[in-house]
């Protein structure tokens, strides 16, 4: 045999053997104990690693479960109530169940109701038009329209649709993240309860100009009129800096504010159409 | 005599300068002034009137809310109306006192004859004090409060005082038709600046396509000693004080310092009118020149407007609204903004309203960045726009940080010579936004 090979052979095998022996040593040495929870959390976390509970990814999110003292205050919105279950099974926890929630958006000022009074023409981010000035309507609050949360959204739960021009949120997608909420430059998305089939009631409007001023830019503004609040049998309405808002945890879905509101700026949704004879007590039985 | 100007970048746009040989003409008072409590860069000012109050013209009616802010006054006489917030040119509201015009009564004091004063001799201290008193901010469009700015820090010494009579920007033409119409003043106040921050030299420097403003500067300048008249090669933006500082002196700003860092106060040529009219007339800043011009536009001209007047009365005045407007711009139409109404006020920053016609006033549609880098040729300050545009888009603003964009002066070379049209200073705009509340958090902390 070539010595050439014959040397070049043992010298690599024998370089191969001592380092082999410099690895195990060091991975000895240096050995990183770790929970065996946090994988097993992370298995049973769904994986979108979208960063809607605040934390860098699923493995994030199962680190600080594993190590919190507090883990019945965390919460993974994509994987609700179920991945919670799971994961506090596997800490021995059990964790109470949270009522599930939805991306609400908070504007109707549409092309019909909000008319247009300057022309956009820079690049199509919300965020940007945002720094630049107040918006295209008279309004300064609402929405944009260039889908800065469509773009957010993980789980295409969000689009503009096209009449409107405003985001529309597909319920049965949407895991209330907040991906959306957070990129919007005007706040104009809520993440909240979802009530009992679905049904809610809420302000779909986020402008505190005063009435009139209001009034003109859009016909879908919330005036602050202060009529729902009067009307309001649980006294879930308050109106502060001329725009009402809706608490969920003392609304009954009654829907008395919805047909008092002069501007229509008072959203109901998933509920049945509406029978001409029906009394508002019984709406109240029947969702409270 | 050599012509000199900065070297790296910079971009030179048609002048159009059209309203060059139009007068200043004093523009009648509207029925209402607004006037905003924040026109000046820092912490807006304090209302210390209420709804109803009478007020004169000259009336402190906002007092200064902090080290770096300025008072604001009265600029017409009559009843306080209201003072809650108004839309300004961006349209969110902003607080504001809005005065309905009764006559034109001024507060006693002020010196309203054209007779030109001398400096009786005033110590730089009262010289300061009467420049903040007056509210006395910088009139080339940045609104930096000009007592703070000539406050000199401990430490740190001016070995020169540079006048800004560049004017770079094009369509405007206020500042030359100041330095025309009223350079003995212009001079007075020039003096009374160098006396504040206790230097011997001063340098105007002024573009080359403004040759009769620099005939007429260098025959006053003679007359004293140690003012000087710098002409300068036609070049945009010379009027950035970094460039200009460049241009004369030679000597780079450092980033992230300011001018005294290499021994220069850099003034307006308006400021420096403001100046002297705050500290030897005692009057404080209540009008403007303001250049109100457009190619459709039937008069182009200047007016001198009292701070608060609505931009409609102004575009009123140079022939109405031409049908055919596309775009109202507030300032030049490099730096300036676009307004959403005409229904806004004139304030202490507004150098010009430009009305550009339909077609070329709406940017083209952007194209794909082919990385030409000619915005980085194009950027005087030698940073990268497309790459803040890039980070900008994926909102890596902490990396933007780190490549300098607060150093970005918002001139808008970049954009003007972009060939994919690609809006590169409004990205760099939401950037600045982005980092300065990262700063601003940054030293929450600590």
């Amino acid at each position: 045999m070539n010595p050439i090979i014959l040397y070049s052979a043992l010298i690599l095998a024998g370089l191969g053997a001592i380092l082999a022996m410099v690895l195990y040593l060091v991975a000895n040495k240096f050995k990183v104990e770790e929970d065996p929870r946090i994988d097993e959390v992370e298995s049973v976390l769904p994986g979108a690693n979208c960063g809607g509970c605040g934390y860098p990814g699923c493995r994030g999110f199962a680190d600080a479960f594993v190590k919190s003292d507090n883990p019945s205050a965390m919460f993974c919105p994509v994987g609700g109530n179920k991945a919670m279950e799971a994961a506090a099974a596997i800490m021995g926890l059990s964790i109470a169940a949270k009522e599930p929630q939805v991306a609400v958006v908070r504007c109707a000022g549409s092309p019909a109701k909000r008319p247009r009074t300057a022309v956009y023409d820079s690049a199509p981010s919300c965020k940007l038009a945002a720094t630049l000035f107040a918006g295209d309507t008279g309004c300064p609050f609402g929405c944009l329209g260039l889908g800065d949360c469509v773009r957010a959204c993980k789980f295409d739960a969000i689009g503009i649709a096209p009449t409107t021009l405003l985001p529309v949120v597909d319920e049965e997608r949407c895991t209330a993240c907040g991906a959306c909420s957070t990129a919007c430059p005007k706040q104009v998305i809520e993440i909240r309860k979802k009530g009992a089939k679905g049904r809610r009631v809420f302000v779909s409007c986020i402008n505190r100009d005063k009435g009139g001023v209001a009034r003109k830019a859009c016909g879908a503004a919330c005036i602050g009129c202060g009529k729902c609040a009067k009307v309001c049998p649980f006294g879930a309405i308050t109106v502060e800096q001329n725009l009402a808002y809706i608490s969920f945890e003392q609304c009954k879905a009654c829907r008395k504010c919805v047909s008092e509101c002069p501007t229509g700026a008072i959203h109901e949704v998933n509920f049945p159409a509406r029978k001409p004879t029906e009394a508002p007590a019984e709406a109240v039985s029947t969702t409270a | 005599m050599s012509l000199r100007t900065f070297k790296k970048g910079g971009v030179h746009p048609p002048e159009q300068k059209l309203s060059a040989d139009r007068p200043i003409e004093q523009l009648a008072l509207p029925p209402k002034v607004i006037i905003p409590l924040s026109q000046h860069i820092g912490a807006p000012a304090t209302i210390m009137v209420a709804k109803g109050d009478h007020v004169r013209v000259g009336q402190l009616i906002a007092q200064s809310g902090g080290f770096v802010s300025a008072n604001i006054h009265a600029s017409a006489s009559g009843t306080v109306e209201s003072v809650e917030p108004v839309a300004d040119g961006t349209g969110y509201r902003r607080p504001a006192i809005t005065i309905a015009v009764a006559g034109d009564e001024w507060m006693e004091g002020i010196d309203r004859s054209p007779t030109l004063a001398h400096d009786p001799g005033l110590a730089p201290n009262d010289i300061l004090a009467r420049i903040a008193e007056a509210g006395i901010v910088g009139l080339g469009g940045a609104t930096f409060p000009t007592h703070v700015k000539l406050t000199i820090p401990t430490g740190k010494q001016a070995n020169i005082l540079i006048i800004n009579a560049v004017e770079c920007e094009p369509y405007l033409t206020s500042d030359p038709r100041v330095m025309l119409e009223r350079g003995p003043e212009i001079m007075e106040g020039i003096a009374l600046l160098m006396r504040a921050i206790g230097v011997s030299r001063a340098v105007v420097g002024i573009e080359n396509n403004k040759p009769d403003a620099i005939a007429h500067l260098e025959q006053l300048a003679h007359e004293r000693s140690g003012v000087e008249v710098q002409p300068l090669r036609v070049k945009y933006p010379q009027g950035g004080e970094k460039m200009l500082i460049k241009a004369i002196m030679g000597r780079e700003v450092p980033s992230g310092g300011l001018p005294i860092d290499v021994g220069a106060v850099v003034v307006n040529v308006g400021t420096a009118l403001a100046v002297y009219e705050a500290v030897l007339k005692r009057k404080p800043m209540v009008e403007r020149v303001v250049t109100v011009t457009g190619k459709s536009l039937q008069r182009p001209s200047n007016f001198m407007v009292r701070i608060g007047t609505p931009v409609s009365a102004l575009i009123e005045a140079a022939g109405g609204l031409p049908n055919d407007t596309g775009k109202i711009i507030s300032g030049g139409p490099m730096m300036g903004k676009a307004l959403l109404s005409t229904d806004v006020a004139v304030t202490k920053g507004t150098s010009g309203i430009v009305v550009l016609p339909q077609p070329e006033a709406l940017k083209q549609k952007p194209q794909t960045c082919i990385r030409c880098a000619r915005c980085v040729s194009a950027c005087p300050l030698g940073l990268e726009p497309y790459l803040f545009a890039r980070l900008s888009q994926h909102g890596r603003f902490a990396d933007m940080e780190v490549e300098r964009v607060m150093d970005c002066m918002e001139c808008g070379s970049c954009f003007y010579t972009c060939p994919a049209r690609v809006s590169l200073l409004d990205y760099i705009k939401l950037g600045k936004n982005e980092v300065g509340a990262l700063i601003r958090a940054r030293n929450a902390k600590k």
